[in-house]
């Protein structure tokens, strides 16, 4: 569990732990680096959108591996990150990037996210919004 | 971030140092943006050699580098991307759409 305020300052620090452990974890670099982006983006949504880039406000990232069950009793590791903030409800709706055919600044982030990860999901409960996002490690091609 | 500037006759070269995030970005933007329109350089190259991260907001504001250089006629070049940088561009679809060179030496012999 990572508790820390939503100062932007902290973002590089966040993005520093997330590509290490993701490394730890077995994941290829070109991997570690996305999912550290898809948090980075998540995180710099909170902090904007959330919460008004206000510097103090509570964020709270829990870690854990992520495991499911597949065909022929195969199972995947992962990791699973869930970040929470208590920020107004936010609308799902509005979790729209932009098509990438439009050449113009914004809207990149949702697709940065979505791009990264194997599951996103958000939901609020107890006045917290909490972003679900999961990415599972390739198996080798010639794993059996 | 630090942000320094060069000028060779022509060409105004950034060397841009740290990382390009929603921290950053603005400075980076307004730098960009201010050498475009009010130095009116005919070529702008942005050596991110020493950049290892950019957010969307930093991808962002190269495109509205990008978008400024071409509404006057100038030239908006990147140069040094890392793989970190370059994996960013591609996914937005962007590596074919900005000039990139390996090198400054390349990009001044365009």
């Amino acid at each position: 569990m990572l508790a820390l305020y939503s100062s932007p300052g902290l973002l590089s620090v966040v993005r520093g732990t997330v590509e290490r452990l993701t490394e730890h974890l077995g994941f290829p670099i070109t991997e570690a680096r996305s999912i550290t982006r898809a948090v980075d983006e998540a995180l710099t949504n909170i902090v904007r959108h959330s919460y008004g880039n206000r510097p103090d406000q509570p964020i709270t990232m829990y870690f854990r591996r992520a495991r499911r069950r597949r065909q022929c009793e195969e199972v995947e590791s992962g990791l699973e990150i869930l970040l929470c903030d208590r920020g107004p409800a936010v609308d799902p709706s509005k979790f729209r990037g932009r098509p990438l055919e439009e050449i113009r600044p914004g809207g990149l982030g949702l697709y940065f996210i979505r791009q990264a990860m194997d599951i996103v999901e958000f939901s609020r409960k107890s006045a917290t919004n909490r972003l679900r996002l999961v990415k599972y490690l390739a198996r080798p091609r010639n794993a059996v | 971030m630090k942000i320094s500037t060069r000028r060779l006759d022509k060409t105004t070269i950034f060397d841009l140092s740290g990382d390009i995030d929603f921290v950053n970005s603005p400075e980076v933007r307004q730098s960009v943006l201010r050498e475009i329109r009010e130095a009116h350089t005919p070529r702008l190259v942005l050596n991110l050699r020493q950049v290892h991260y950019i957010d969307s907001s930093g991808v962002a504001s190269l495109i509205e580098g990008l978008k400024a250089s071409r509404d006057l006629g100038s030239r908006f070049i990147l140069i040094g991307l890392s793989m970190s940088a370059r994996e960013v561009l591609q996914l937005s679809r962007l590596l074919k759409v900005f000039e990139i060179y390996e090198n400054e030496e390349q990009a001044l012999a365009s």
